[in-house]
Order: C-alpha cells, then structure tokens, then sequence
C-alpha cells in the first residue's frame, strides 16, 4: 500500500499461557503521529518489541516500508530505518553522552564513521536541549535528561520511523510541555512516529490517529476525538460507561 | 581523526618499547628471562582486554587459546620444522579457529552463566590434550634441539624469542588501541553496557562479540608457540593452568578493565606482587589466597582497577590514561 511506512497485521504474540497479543492489525502512513494507548499491561510494549524485533511474534506480520521485518533481529530493523526510544531509559552509563548518541549514528540507518557520527550527535542533542552535556557521562543525567538522551540517540540513527515509549512519563508538567514540543519539531522535519503515552491530554493533543489497546486487543481506532468518545474506551479506563457517564455528568 | 595522533596509545607502547630496549642493550640472560614472563603476562592481560574489558564478557579461559595455539604451533615446528614465525602464526590462527568453536557455544550466554561456561572450556581443553596422542598425551612434546640449529643454536633462539615477543607484545598494544578508537570498539562497548539496547540501536551483536572474542584469542596463540618453544617443551599442566587463567584475569582488573595501560600496569604489579609472595616465609603458601583475596577487595572497591580510579580522581590525565 502506497504511503503507509509501518503495517501490522494479526499480529499475535503469546507468552506461555499469557495472550500478550491477539490479532492486531493497523497501519502507520508516512509523516503521521500515531498513538498506541491503552491501560497498564494491555500488551502496548510488547507490541513495540515484537515491531522492532527484540522478539518475534506468534503469528502475523510486520511489514515496513513495503518490506517484511517479521521475526528480523532488532538490530537488522535498526539499520532499515526504526530507532526506538525506551520508556525504562537504558543510557550506556559508562559513556558520555555524547557517545551515547553516537552509537545511534554508528550503527543505525546510515551506519556512519566515527568522525560523522559525532557531528551528527551533536546535532541530536541539540535538537533535544542536551547539547551542553554532551562531555558528561551518561549515568550522571536526572531522569528528564536520561529521557531525551533516549530521543536524541534514536534520532541520531535518522531514522524512518522512530517508536516512542512513554517518553513523557516521569516528567513534571513544564518539562512535558517542552518535550512536546521538541517532539513537534520533529514531525515538522518529516519523521513518522509510533508513540505509547500515558499522559492523555499531551497523546491526544499532538496525535493525527490513536489506536487503543486493551487485554492485548485493539479496542478502538480512529481520530483522537472518536476515540476520547468511544464508550469502549472509557470502559477499558474506567470501567462502567454508564457510571463514567453520570460521574462526567455530575 | 588520526588515532596516533592523540596520545593514549603512548604511555603504554612506550613503557614496553623502553623494556625491551634496555633487555636488549644490557643481554642478561637472567634479565631478558624475567622481562619475558612479563611481557608475555602483559599481551596476556591486554588481548583478555579486549573481550572482557571492551565487550564485557569475563573469560576465565583465557589460556585456552594460548595452550592451545602454543601446543598446536609447537607441534608445527618440532615435528615438522616449521620456521618459528610460520609456526606461531600458525599457533594464532588456530587459537582463532578454536575461539570459532568455542563462541559459537558460550557467546550466546551472558554474564555469570558464560563466565562459568569458559571454566568449562578450560578444563575440557586440559583434559582433551592430556589425552590426545599427536600432542604427546600427558607428557607433552619436547623440542628436537636441531630446530634450534636455524637461529644460530639455543642461546640465539632464546633471543629470537625474546624479540618476538616483543614485537607481539607491542602489536597487541596498538590492536588494543585502534579497537578502542574505533567504530567497532564503540559497538563492543556499547554492548558491555547494554547489550540488548545496543541491538535496538544496531550494533549486530552476535557478529561483533564473535569478532572481538577471536582477536583476543588470536594473540595468546602466538604468545603461546613463543613462550613454549623458549622452555622446550609443552606439557598439559604448564599449557592450561587454570590459575594462570585467574591470574591473567585479576592483573586486567588490577590495573584496570577495559583500559589500554591497566593490562599493562596491572601484569607488571602483579608480577612484582607475586615474586614477593613466593618468596616471603609468611605468604608463600598463601599465594592463591592473597589473589583472591585481591580481587575480592579490586571488585568491591576499586571495580575501575588503577587506572580507573585514575581517571575518576584526575580527570585532566584522561587523555594519557586510555
């Protein structure tokens, strides 16, 4: 299908007696943020890991750029152009964070030399505010920087498509409005992205789809508005719809 | 980037270039004997570097590949009258292909679970040559002393050996660096940290370790063939001494792990520590027992060995203390 950077297709993924996943399908089209939400262990990053490759899934397919990555090692996905940021962050302590930036650049999409690598990083890390900690090692950053360090080493790969795993989470409210931000600059530049949020009002507000998980099914999918609407959804939240409603009522 | 042109290769290069230099300006027997055994613990320390310093992965087998290769080498030369420098290449090659076998088992496996699989591996090593005729069995190989014959007799021999081991020692030391420079060091480091992380980013970890895993045990090869064929002889006991697996390893730490000139230190203090403990009256049954017990405290205390701590407390050195 022509436009569409990412398509998962009954993807289904089972971990012993555990159903994590079951039939999953939606497709991401180029330029587009989508956002993947759903309650605490609905299987939303499972559902990351099985895209990117850290496990395969039980069944289905993950198709990327018309290619398929089903079942690929992650790092074979890194070098087709999907860069992922962690929601526990993972810094390579022992590095600065410079370093840290330029393995994405190193070993990502366009697999740079060294002396490449470090310009690129650099720019990485200003795009994301860290640029004057860049000599520091990586294990000295507060948990917002560790956050965007993630951000800047995925985009450092220049990626396609950059997966983004509650990036947000952990953050006070300014500190979130100016990784929105950032993240908003960096749709502007032409990056799809696929991001798990847990912070609702900043998903819906920069989301152009959302697509909503529950118990490893997709329960919902549409614009933020049908899907804040969808009575499903507010049961997966919530529980009772008809109580949500007389509560939203009073 | 011009990698000589920064200066964390120099102190380590220089220290081993002046101790051969001086070997070979005063040719004491006694001296050059002494410096062998410490530059051979240094190549050691700084190829067991590369595996366990940059990548992470503790080797306690270390001196598989150097028996291995040395007997293998040794077997070439004496048997056959392989010239020396064929037949220590020869020894690198092999410890290589072994390193092949090996990593294709255990590399798989992390942590405590392959350091505990390359204990294995020694003792597997150690009973498989013991019983393994070519090689001599149990007994080992002894040298034909007609092969001493092309280098001008023994005592020639003994210098040739030395020389080359200088050479291998020095090589190791630039190999060790450039890795470290490198976009490849920089995979393998990453991979020390985080392996799975470093996957995401793409770093292709199972072919870099693989890598990494046989230049470290392409060096001891060579060392090995040198080392046996100055004694002589080879025997299964001298060519997989579990302790001297140990050893090497704490010297790495001693002195500081995944750092250029910690290897280096490390073997040389370790050296001295050694020599003063076998020869104390007090300590020298307790020998094994001080290592461990310098490890322990290493681990708990000082994980960055020597030179780390170094590097902690005096951060303007960093660029001398690669």
């Amino acid at each position: 299908m022509a436009g569409m950077i990412l398509q998962v297709q009954e993807v289904s993924k089972k971990f012993g007696g555990l159903q994590a996943l079951l039939d999953v399908s939606f497709d991401l089209s180029e330029g587009q943020i989508l956002g993947l939400i759903g309650p605490n262990g609905a299987g939303k990053t499972t559902l990351f890991n099985v895209i990117n490759g850290v496990f395969p899934p039980s069944s289905g397919q993950v198709i990327f750029r018309g290619e398929k990555i089903t079942g690929l090692p992650s790092y074979e996905v890194a070098r087709r152009g999907l860069a992922r940021a962690h929601q526990v962050v993972r810094p390579l302590n022992d590095l600065t964070v410079l370093e840290n930036v330029m393995v994405g650049a190193c070993f990502g999409r366009e697999r740079h030399s060294l002396g490449r690598a470090a310009s690129l990083a650099e720019q990485a890390l200003a795009q994301v505010g860290l640029a004057d900690r860049a000599p520091r090692l990586a294990g000295g950053l507060n948990v917002a920087q560790k956050k965007r360090l993630e951000l800047a080493r995925a985009l450092a790969a220049r990626p396609y498509l950059l997966l983004l795993d509650e990036v947000l989470a952990g953050l006070n409210p300014s500190e979130i409005a100016s990784m929105m931000e950032t993240i908003r600059e960096i749709r502007g530049q032409g990056y799809s992205i696929l991001m798990i949020e847990h912070v609702m009002q900043a998903v819906m507000s920069i989301s152009d789809q959302i697509i909503v998980l529950d118990y490893g099914q997709l329960i919902a999918t549409g614009s933020p508005q049908e899907v804040a609407g969808n009575p499903q959804v507010i049961e997966a939240y919530l529980g009772d719809p008809e109580m949500t409603a007389r509560l939203l009522a009073e | 980037m011009n990698p000589f042109r920064q200066s964390g290769l120099w102190p380590s290069f220089l220290l081993v270039f002046l101790v051969g230099l001086v070997v070979l300006a005063l040719r004491q027997d006694t001296l050059r004997e002494t410096a062998f055994t410490g530059l051979m613990f240094i190549g050691l320390a700084s190829s067991l570097n590369i595996i366990m310093g940059y990548t992470g992965y503790v080797n306690f087998g270390h001196i598989v590949f150097f028996g291995m290769g040395g007997y293998f080498g040794f077997y070439l030369l004496s048997e056959f009258g392989w010239p020396l420098y064929l037949a220590a290449l020869a020894g690198g090659v092999m410890a290589m292909a072994i390193a092949f076998i090996i990593g294709a088992a255990v590399l798989r496996l992390r942590g405590a679970y392959f350091a505990l699989a390359t204990i294995g591996v020694n003792q597997a090593a150690g009973a498989f040559v013991s019983n393994f005729e070519p090689f001599g069995g149990s007994i080992g190989l002894s040298i034909n002393f007609s092969a001493y014959d092309r280098y001008g007799g023994a005592g020639q021999a003994l210098w040739l050996s030395f020389i080359l081991l200088w050479v291998v020692t020095l090589a190791v030391l630039v190999v060790s660096y450039l890795v470290k420079r490198s976009r490849f060091g920089l995979g393998l480091i990453a991979i020390r940290e985080d392996e799975d992380t470093a996957m995401v980013m793409g770093v292709k970890a199972p072919r870099d370790k693989t890598k990494a895993f046989l230049l470290s045990a392409f060096f001891p090869g060579l060392i090995g063939t040198l080392y046996f064929f100055k004694n002589g002889n080879v025997q299964p006991d001298d060519a997989f001494n579990f302790q001297m697996s140990l050893e090497v390893l704490v010297m790495v730490m001693l002195g500081g792990n995944g750092t250029l000139l910690g290897p280096v230190l490390g073997a040389f203090c370790y050296e001295k520590l050694r020599d003063y403990l076998l020869t104390s009256v007090f300590f020298k049954d307790l020998q094994l027992a001080t290592t461990g017990l310098i490890l322990l405290l290493i681990v708990l205390f000082v994980p960055g060995g020597g030179v780390g701590w170094l590097r902690k407390r005096f951060p303007e050195l960093r660029k001398w203390l690669e």
